[in-house]
């Protein structure tokens, strides 16, 4: 599973990078910066918490495409 | 700017240019006689006129240069009938090709617009045009009129104003205008899938469909003739600034932008820089442009884009960083309001920009551009802030010297010149 944003929902609280901070970064005006990798499963409970504490409900979790990458 | 496209005798280049090297627009009984009228293409054959646009590969020429065979198949075939969307908004401030192909070749961009609803088994085409092209809306509507006096298919097509801005003209900010929302950027679902009342929508600009008429007339070997494999045909570019000529050409894809620029008179008081694409495209250094083809992989080898075909030349005494701050001030403000990076990091970056261009910046100011650039790309739910962001990176790059000059304080003499790339006021026509 991967971390994906909308970013029109995304108001900038910035709960999520206090919560998942090893996924996830604010930038200088405080709206979160992903980490594009696949979310470790051992990070996944906190991502699940992560996206319910988003005030705004502006962060989801993906499924892996389905091709084969690289 | 003069509004008419030079024909080029010595090659099979000019296919758009004779609906536009003439003063007032065609009329339909005059398209007819130099076009054979599209044919209708019936149930069986409809398949058939996709296989024809893919074989002669076109690509979009609105910006994102995308496989239009590819957009057409996914929209046909669903359960809910498609709507075909003419993109005539043409928010490139630097860009005239589609309205002048809008005002002097209407029928040539109707004829398209009418064969991609057949083909795709629409009932309903929209033409969007800026609403700051008055002219390019009166001929579009008149050559609407003249043909629904000879009508004889049940497709409707109307006319709607597009919003004067950078991103009214993106695909779902057009969806949302029509479904009766504002003309900005949404985070729905792609308008092949849910578009206009969550219909199927082909989106198509204006010159794309111009080039899907020809090739239905004269078939895709004869598209196929000029222009390289990646992307066959001629397009249509706006050459302006320091050129003797600036105005719309049509060229062969793949012509070197150096050979266009001569095509346009030269460039009588040098090449600072080029700016290719349009605002979201990139700058690059005299001698790089010389001899880049205007073809996708072209490009992308110089981290361009073909974009909207914008050639416009910096003359070397003009400087290059101030035009650059003046344009990234004017993307700020285009932004829709919607996303955090794209609202606070285009201001943010074009107030560093200014800062550098009054001698108020230091070296942090560059790096504090650097790190911005990189932080925003990718954030934003429209292209605008990548683009911005490609636009600025290329300028740092080009325009290096004049970067250090005004750091160190000295304010170069041609920040003091008028400006050459024009930003539009807010509600003025362009």
């Amino acid at each position: 599973m991967r971390l994906r944003l909308d970013p029109i929902a995304c108001t900038g609280h910035g709960i999520c990078a206090e919560l998942l901070p090893e996924m996830i970064r604010l930038d200088d005006w405080g709206y979160p910066i992903l980490d594009d990798a696949t979310v470790p499963a051992e990070l996944l409970p906190m991502a699940r918490r992560t996206l319910n504490a988003c005030p705004a409900l502006a962060l989801r979790l993906e499924r892996e495409p389905k091709a084969p990458r690289g | 700017m003069s509004g008419s496209a030079t024909r080029d005798p010595s090659a099979d280049v000019a296919r758009l240019s004779p609906h536009l090297d003439r003063a007032v627009p065609i009329s339909l009984r005059e398209h007819r006689a130099a076009f054979p009228p599209p044919s209708t293409p019936h149930r069986a054959s409809r398949a058939e006129l996709i296989d024809a646009i893919d074989a002669a590969g076109l690509r979009g020429r609105g910006g994102a240069a995308f496989p239009t065979a590819v957009k057409m198949r996914a929209v046909g075939g669903g359960k809910r009938r498609p709507v075909v969307v003419v993109n005539g908004s043409e928010g490139e401030p630097a860009s005239e090709k589609d309205r002048v192909l809008m005002t002097l070749g209407p029928h040539l961009v109707l004829d398209g617009a009418e064969l991609a609803a057949a083909a795709v088994d629409a009932d309903e085409v929209i033409v969007g045009v800026d609403a700051a092209a008055p002219r390019a809306r009166r001929s579009i509507e008149a050559a609407v009129g003249e043909r629904s006096a000879v009508a004889r298919r049940g497709v409707s097509v109307r006319v709607v104003p597009i919003p004067t801005g950078y991103v009214a003209g993106e695909e779902r900010s057009l969806v949302h205008l029509l479904n009766g929302g504002p003309a900005i950027p949404t985070s729905g679902p792609r308008p092949f899938v849910r578009g206009v009342r969550g219909r199927p929508t082909l989106i198509q600009n204006v010159e794309t469909l111009g080039h899907l008429a020809l090739i239905n007339a004269f078939g895709p070997t004869w598209f196929r003739s000029i222009g390289p494999d990646e992307m066959p045909g001629s397009m249509l570019v706006t050459v302006s600034g320091g050129v003797a000529h600036p105005g719309v050409y049509e060229i062969e894809v793949g012509a070197k932008i150096g050979d266009v620029m001569r095509g346009a008179g030269g460039a009588p008081r040098g090449v600072g820089g080029v700016l290719v694409g349009g605002y979201s495209g990139t700058w690059l250094a005299a001698e790089i442009a010389a001899t880049v083809p205007l073809q996708p992989s072209g490009l992308a080898a110089v981290g361009g884009i073909v974009g909207a075909g914008v050639i416009a030349v910096v003359p070397e005494d003009a400087c290059g960083w101030t035009e650059t701050a003046n344009v990234l001030r004017w993307l700020a403000g285009q932004t829709a309001g919607q996303c955090g990076p794209c609202v606070h990091g285009l201001a943010a970056i074009a107030g560093a920009a200014e800062q550098v261009v009054t001698g108020r910046g230091g070296d942090a100011t560059f790096g504090r551009l650097n790190r911005w650039a990189a932080d925003v790309r990718g954030r934003g739910a429209c292209a605008l802030p990548d683009g911005a962001v490609r636009f600025l990176q290329s300028a740092l790059e080009v325009f290096g010297a004049d970067v250090r000059a005004h750091l160190h304080g000295r304010r170069c003499a041609g920040s003091r010149e008028p400006r050459i790339l024009p930003v539009p006021e807010p509600g003025k026509a362009a």
